[in-house]
């Protein structure tokens, strides 16, 4: 009977008791580890959003445009933006929209006027001809200055006008869509993302066309193919190396390699794409191995004993299970790859590009870098500025991950 | 020492076979006939070599880097190890069922119709539909699996995965099955049910089956052969195996003196 007792003795109680204690600790650490992680989080995507609102706004003048006063024409034939912007400026257009806030608002504010604020009113008239019959009233943007003076920082000078202005609702902050469609400039109150964001996804796709078949090649390879010897196992220490190598290294090797091959594309979104993709294969092969190896060696049996061949088994079988580990690492990789700055500016991603780049072979710039150099901005608008372009990454981030998660939980599901 | 092992209308015959790994010999001069007509069992004390040599009948040691048959192992008077042999059309012809259920993690419909597609065996998708339902009927499992087709194989039960592994074994229609301890990792319904299918398979196929339980060499095979530390010990009627050995090796095993 006493064999029964054991578990009824105080002694026992006392133990069960601090077992629990235990594991209730234990839970409330690791609660509070992730309670952590979400703080931080929450704390940086809250100030990020905070500061970068204002990256997405402009401040711009209300100004009525009277056309019919010195009467402009398109010469026929002509849509193309550029082609309009030029014919208008030739006919006049800059001096108008200047004597129309002069005439509206006075003489100081038209002083402050954005001196690219014709262009708006000729993008506006590019897409619709008929504006220059009659009077139209457009948003236009004002002086780095000037804007300042309106969020009340600095330029004291221009803070009574500013005020005033506002007060009337000539002028005021409102969401600036074209950030989103311009380019880098040297006007805070004129730069764009599109030129970078871009740059960012040509660069991206040369990267995953490499480093993914290539990738996933060389982890069938190595797992599937090649014999076990101290060749192997040299090359498994040296990606397993790669993997680690400081990413400026990549872009010294692209900088030697790639450009030393086509020394005419500098900056250009191919050679960022193939350093990137030096640099995230690795991560991609290693993923791959352990997602092979996780592949039970019975579904590889159960193949080859109905008659599979090896390329058959790998696949038909290896290949879709692997597929889900497979793409985590591609995830984490590439999003590695999509933040990366030091390589780039090796090869020279760096430059002032005001235009998106056209193509693969086009000079264009990244986000990140594109981040970088405004942040060495002191003006207060590229402050701004600089956030909205970290929030348009962390966007394009989710976004890219977000299709490689959907991507995974579909092949997950079919098996 | 080996009766009923010469006749000339063998299946598969093998003489003098072993088979190492790397310098370990688990397989000893192995001489023995399988005949279509009949269920052959290997039983025998674990680590003796059964599995392996098993393995040695369609070439699936091949993918062990380390193993190396020897001797001679012919399937209808053509050896298997010649080098114009193809492995593929080898393993199509003599198939297996292993010891732990394998379907692949496909619906029940794809696991059947892998084999034949690749090997090319249906035309068009009424031939394949063909195929998957006589495969199931034969592994007597088309009744409990005809309306969920598309589900997965693997969430069916032990027993039902064993079968479906059996089922597409058959549909390759191979000429010999060659079955590892199938029945080990099942419970004893699910057993008797596969052995209930061994014996309807009996006759069409040759069944060479592995197994560490007497009983069931005594339930579902013709034919009996006794392995001991890689060595073929005793092959006969299954029937003179266990009322009769010749061997005193095999009386002792049978007897559960050791095992
Ligand atoms: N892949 C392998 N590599 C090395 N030795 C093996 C391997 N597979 C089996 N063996 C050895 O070969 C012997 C026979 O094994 P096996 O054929 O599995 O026996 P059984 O199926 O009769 O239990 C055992 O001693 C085992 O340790
Ligand atoms: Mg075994």
């Amino acid at each position: 009977m006493s064999e029964v007792a054991t578990t009824r003795t105080p002694a026992f109680e006392a133990r069960l008791k601090k077992r629990y204690a235990a594991e209730r600790r234990f839970r409330l650490a690791g609660l509070g580890a992730i309670l952590f992680s979400v703080a931080v989080l929450v704390f940086l995507l809250g100030t990020m959003t905070f500061n970068g609102i204002g990256g997405f706004q402009r401040a711009t003048l209300s100004v009525p445009v009277d056309f019919d006063q010195v009467g402009l024409s398109l010469p026929p034939g002509v849509s193309d933006t550029g082609a309009v912007s030029r014919a208008l400026e030739g006919q006049g257009l800059p001096d108008l929209v200047q004597f129309s806030v002069e005439r509206a608002l006075g003489k100081q504010a038209a002083a402050e006027l954005n001196s690219d604020a014709w262009r708006l009113v000729a993008e506006q008239v590019a897409e619709d001809p008929a504006l220059l019959q009659g009077t139209h009233t457009f948003d236009l943007p004002v002086t780095e200055n000037f804007a300042s003076a309106l969020a009340g920082d600095g330029h004291a000078e221009l803070q009574p006008l500013a005020r005033q202005l506002a007060a009337q609702e000539k002028l005021e902050r409102s969401f600036d869509a074209g950030f989103l469609t311009r380019s880098d400039a040297t006007d805070p109150q004129q730069v764009g993302i599109w030129g970078a964001l871009k740059g960012s996804i040509l660069t991206m796709i040369v990267t995953l066309a490499l480093a993914f078949p290539i990738g996933v090649l060389a982890a069938l390879y190595l797992e599937e193919y090649a014999p076990r010897n101290r060749w192997t196992d040299l090359i498994e220490v040296s990606i397993n190396n790669l993997a680690a190598v400081p990413s400026i290294i990549f872009g010294l090797l692209g900088l030697a390699l790639f450009l030393g091959v086509f020394p005419h594309m500098r900056s250009a979104p191919l050679i960022g794409g193939m350093t990137l993709a030096l640099m995230t294969m690795p991560v991609i092969v290693i993923a791959g191995r352990n997602a092979i190896k996780a592949v039970p060696p019975s579904i590889r049996d159960g193949a080859m004993a109905l008659g599979a061949s090896p390329v058959q088994v790998v696949f038909h079988h290896v290949l879709p299970l692997a597929l889900p580990g497979i793409l985590t690492g591609t995830i984490i990789g590439m999003a590695r790859a999509l933040g990366e700055t030091a390589p780039l500016l090796m090869i020279g991603m760096r430059a002032f590009v005001a235009t998106p780049p056209d193509g693969f072979t086009n000079p264009a710039t990244v986000l990140p870098v594109q981040i970088f150099l405004w942040s060495d901005e002191i003006d207060r608008g590229f402050v701004e500025r600089t956030s909205a372009a970290i929030i348009v990454l962390l966007l394009f981030l989710l976004l890219m991950n977000g299709v490689a998660i959907y991507l995974r939980n579909k092949f997950e599901k079919k098996w | 020492m080996v009766t009923d092992s010469s006749s000339p209308d063998a299946k598969m015959r093998t003489r003098d076979v072993s088979v190492f790994y790397g310098a370990k010999q688990a397989v000893d001069s192995v001489s023995i006939d399988i005949h279509s007509e009949y269920v052959t069992a290997f039983i025998g004390p674990s680590g003796c070599g059964k599995s392996t040599f098993l393995r040695a009948l369609n070439r699936m040691n091949d993918t062990i880097p380390s193993a190396r048959v020897e001797g001679c192992i012919e399937l209808d008077g053509e050896d298997i190890y010649r080098s114009s042999m193809d492995v593929v059309q080898l393993r199509a012809r003599v198939g297996m069922v292993f010891q732990k259920p394998n379907p692949f993690p496909k619906s029940i419909y794809e696991n059947i119709a892998y084999g034949p597609r690749i090997h090319g065996l249906a035309e068009g998708k009424q031939e394949l539909d063909a195929i998957v339902e006589k495969s199931l009927r034969r592994a007597g499992l088309w009744d409990e699996v005809k309306d969920r087709l598309s589900d997965s194989g693997t969430a069916l039960s032990g027993g039902q995965q064993q079968r479906l592994c059996i089922a597409r074994a058959i549909a390759v229609q191979p000429e010999v099955i060659l079955m590892d301890e199938p029945c080990s990792a099942l419970d004893p319904i699910a057993t008797a049910r596969i052995e209930e299918l061994i014996d309807e398979l009996r006759g069409r196929y040759a069944i060479v089956i592995v197994t560490h339980s007497m009983q069931q060499a005594a339930r579902v095979s013709q034919r009996t052969a006794f392995f001991h530390l890689g060595k073929m010990v005793e092959y006969g009627h299954t029937s003179d195996i266990f009322t009769n050995p010749r061997e005193e090796r095999t009386k002792d095993y049978i007897t559960g003196r050791y095992g």
